[in-house]
């Protein structure tokens, strides 16, 4: 139990960031794509493809900073004293963000402000989630301080290197291509054919990005070298570069043909490959290279506690989420929305 | 005080959370009277109660956009600023705001959406229902937070093992000493907040000779929730204070301004306490009314502030003064329900000016009642930040003074901004008052296709403008 606990708790934080980075991937997208359009009407078209969504989506991010500090205590207290920085900077992009869905409405006719508070806030909030990722791969500076356990030791900048500067401009590409395949999905017309025009350079961007880091961690890391170019793990880890530069293909020949749905759940799969990717390379590490899943666990009867909660309520909480999403199915068009 | 990175986090964590309080308290009562008011349109059919459930749908809207964000920095600053705090007690309190994210942020956020955009798209029982579970969400929302809050106030229910809280019975973990009287005063303190919101606007309206029918519905519901609820609040914040007597005696000591534990205890009317020279200065009092008070005997004694070494005891002046600005805006609020009551009883409320421009100036005040009591037990449970357990100078993460006065300035700054122009737009849609031109869906059945109640008006949905008005 006391060994399967923290592996438990270590999938279901891993499902609530994966749920995190796809939902409100597409939705900090279309904030990342708003500066590429003139037009008041488009982008009142691509804001109302979100709004009845994205409070939902965001709970996904307490759930993940929430369930981090619930299951694993120790790491928590790790990380966000050496991500002090990006975290900040991003929760203060999330505000701006966020109030500018509904302030962009009642600001009308004067929403120039809320289009730069919408657009810059989720640029912003985009990078500093990739700032905040490779500050993680490339592991925090933790030692152990007598009485108080393991302790942030680094400095305040610990996180600014070239590598978290390259993984912040990976995701931000990466939530634009999940944002444009998600416009070409949800609305039709100009927005569409702007979207799908879009995608594939953010496509080709997010492909190379995704490669540089996979090509950058193992070279850097003597572990994750071992971790993936060892036998018999190479042997069995081979299909994964193999089944993205796939899943990859089948996205670009959807946007050239025209298909709506298909790049979409392509470039979530994307994002998922590249989370196993990243899983892998991590693993046994929850705060490399100091704290491991166990290390960082908290008291069994509180992950149990939670866990028995989590396991009725997650079904739960999918089912109503789908069941909103199915009620504001369909395409979203010019001068139609809920506002 | 030291000028210190504790300090700084301290202010951060005050500043933050009393930005944030204050929109989770209005959209616990203002999701409850939307929800109210979708019942009775569907019990009643009175185009009036959707006309302002409508209404005040547009002002929650930006209300709870304003919370959710302002709530996302807290459950990471926990971490980046408390990080001794959450690995000592995280075991513990970590659950209790896990289970508020499972059992409540994701009802809330979710069914908002049917709530803000399901007017027309779906059938009337699920948009009211919608709304109803919104308002229970924010309900739960309150349980878990104020359970994990009250724990911190009066631990139980644990052990501590290597200097790190452990679990040994949830139920008294959750159910702790302090959470129900937390939890009911601050329940309806959101409840009596929104009322007093209500009336103010209701009350503008009547002076301006606007929206007349709606304005005296508002006017009708905010007082006769206020001559209910704010006397109800006094005697459950006497309940609630006869707790915290028990548990934190140091607490009501520095909110009585009380020194000297052999003596009665005065109703202090005023004063300025003095942590130098251990007395209050200045000080208007009645003798022995608050021995009566609090322990309901004339000459009753309770510890007193030099009762407490120096280092036990909280900072003088906020609790003192919270407390005080606390009790005047709740006597003043029932002196307010009480006057509207009667002025409603005698038909004269429609033409009490005198009644109508102070209650329409009174909006705020709610919330700075709401702070006070806030500030007066948050700083009076100093200097632990969980009592008897981890003092707040002990929680901090180890961080840099520099860090912590960047970020501090950034959220002053960001905060005022952005919750200035929140403030601004909820005005700016109370000046636009309810919507008269979009007419009710049908109770019952689907509406025929989405958008189909604005059909009369279809050529103002194709510029865009009377969408918004469907809100």
């Amino acid at each position: 139990m006391e060994w399967y606990l923290p592996l438990a708790w270590g999938l279901i934080i891993g499902a609530a960031v994966a749920m995190y980075v796809v939902l409100d991937g597409f939705d900090l997208g279309i904030g990342i794509l708003f500066p590429f359009t003139k037009n008041e009407h488009e982008r009142d078209q691509m804001m109302n493809t979100v709004a009845p969504f994205w409070d939902g989506n965001e709970t996904w991010l307490v759930l993940g900073g929430g369930g981090l500090w619930v299951a694993f205590p120790k790491a928590y207290a790790v990380v966000m004293p050496a991500l002090y920085l990006p975290v900040i900077v991003m929760l203060l992009a999330l505000i701006f963000r966020g109030v500018s869905f509904e302030f962009r409405w009642v600001a009308k006719p004067n929403k120039g402000v809320w289009n730069v508070a919408f657009a810059g806030g989720s640029i912003v909030a985009a990078f500093c989630q990739g700032l905040i990722l490779g500050g993680l791969l490339q592991g925090i500076d933790a030692q152990v301080v007598p009485g108080r356990g393991v302790q942030f030791a680094g400095g305040a900048l610990d996180w600014l290197t070239p590598f978290s500067l390259l993984c912040g401009v990976g995701v931000t590409l990466g939530y634009a291509l999940l944002g444009a395949t998600w416009l070409n999905m949800k609305t039709d017309g100009e927005v569409a054919r702007r979207s799908r025009a879009q995608a594939v350079p953010l496509l080709a961007a997010t492909l190379v990005a995704m490669a540089l880091v996979s090509l950058w961690t193992p070279f850097a890391i003597d572990r994750i070298w071992e971790r993936w170019f060892s036998w018999p793990n190479i042997g069995l880890l081979w299909p994964i570069p193999l089944v993205t530069a796939a899943v990859a293909w089948g996205v670009w020949k959807g946007l050239e043909n025209e298909r709506e749905i298909g790049p979409f759940l392509g470039s979530i799969a994307l994002f998922f490959l590249g989370f196993l990717g990243l899983a892998i390379s991590i693993w046994p590490y929850l705060v490399p290279p100091t704290l491991t899943f166990w290390d960082a666990a908290a008291a069994p009867a509180s992950q149990i506690f939670m866990a028995a909660g989590t396991i009725v309520l997650f079904p739960i909480i999918i089912g109503y989420t789908v069941f909103v999403y199915w009620l504001f199915r369909g395409k979203v068009r010019e001068g139609e929305g809920y506002h | 005080m030291d000028f210190d990175a504790t300090f700084l986090a301290r202010l951060q964590f005050a500043f933050t959370v009393s930005f944030h309080i204050v929109f989770p308290a209005f959209s616990i009562g203002t999701s409850a009277y939307i929800a109210t008011l979708l019942l009775l349109w569907s019990k009643t059919g009175a185009e009036r109660y959707h006309r302002l459930a409508r209404f005040w749908t547009k002002i929650f809207a930006v209300s709870f956009a304003m919370g959710v964000v302002s709530g996302i920095v807290l459950s990471y600053q926990f971490g980046t600023n408390w990080s001794r705090f959450s690995e000592v007690v995280g075991n513990v309190i970590g659950p209790l705001i896990g289970y508020e994210v499972l059992t409540a942020f994701f009802l809330e956020a979710t069914f908002l959406g049917i709530m803000l955009f399901g007017w027309t798209r779906v059938p009337s029982w699920l948009h009211v229902t919608s709304a109803c579970v919104v308002a229970v969400g924010t309900a739960i929302s309150g349980f878990w937070i104020l359970s994990a809050n009250s724990w911190m106030h009066t631990p139980a229910g644990f052990e501590m093992k290597d200097g790190v809280a452990h679990p040994v019975d949830w139920l008294q973990i959750i159910f702790n000493p302090s959470f129900p009287y937390r939890f009911t005063h601050m329940m309806i303190a959101a409840y009596l907040t929104t009322a007093v919101v209500v009336l103010a606007v209701g009350a503008r309206y009547l002076l301006a000779n606007k929206f007349g029918e709606d304005a005296r519905t508002m006017v009708r519901m905010a007082v006769g929730m206020i001559v209910v609820v704010a006397p109800l609040q006094a005697f459950v914040g006497d309940a609630h204070g006869l707790n915290t007597l028990e548990h934190q005696p140091a607490k009501i000591a520095a909110m009585e301004g009380h020194w000297d534990g052999s003596e009665p205890v005065a109703l202090s009317l005023f004063g300025w306490p003095n942590a130098a020279t251990e007395r209050t200065d200045f000080e208007l009092a009645i003798p022995n009314l608050s021995s009566l008070i609090l322990t309901h005997h004339w000459d009753g004694k309770i510890k007193g502030l030099k009762d407490f070494p120096r280092e036990d005891r909280p900072p003088l002046l906020a609790p003192y003064f919270g407390f005080r600005i606390m009790v005047a805006i709740g006597m003043l609020f029932i002196a307010t329900g009480v006057v509207g009551a009667w002025l409603l009883w005698k038909r004269r409320l429609w033409e009490a000016r005198w009644f109508l421009w102070p209650a329409s100036l009174m909006w705020p005040l709610g919330f700075v009642a709401i702070l006070s009591g806030w500030i007066t037990t948050e700083v009076g449970r100093q200097p632990w930040v969980v009592h008897g357990v981890l003092r707040t100078a002990d929680a901090v993460s180890p961080i840099s003074f520099t860090s912590v006065a960047i970020s501090l300035a950034l959220f002053v700054v960001v905060y005022c901004v952005v919750f200035s122009m929140g403030v601004f737009y909820v005005n700016r849609l109370i000046n636009r008052g309810p919507d008269a031109t979009v007419t009710a869906p049908p109770r019952h059945g689907q509406p025929s296709r989405p958008l189909s109640a604005a059909g009369e008006t279809m050529e103002a949905v194709l510029d865009g403008g009377a969408l918004e008005g469907t809100r």
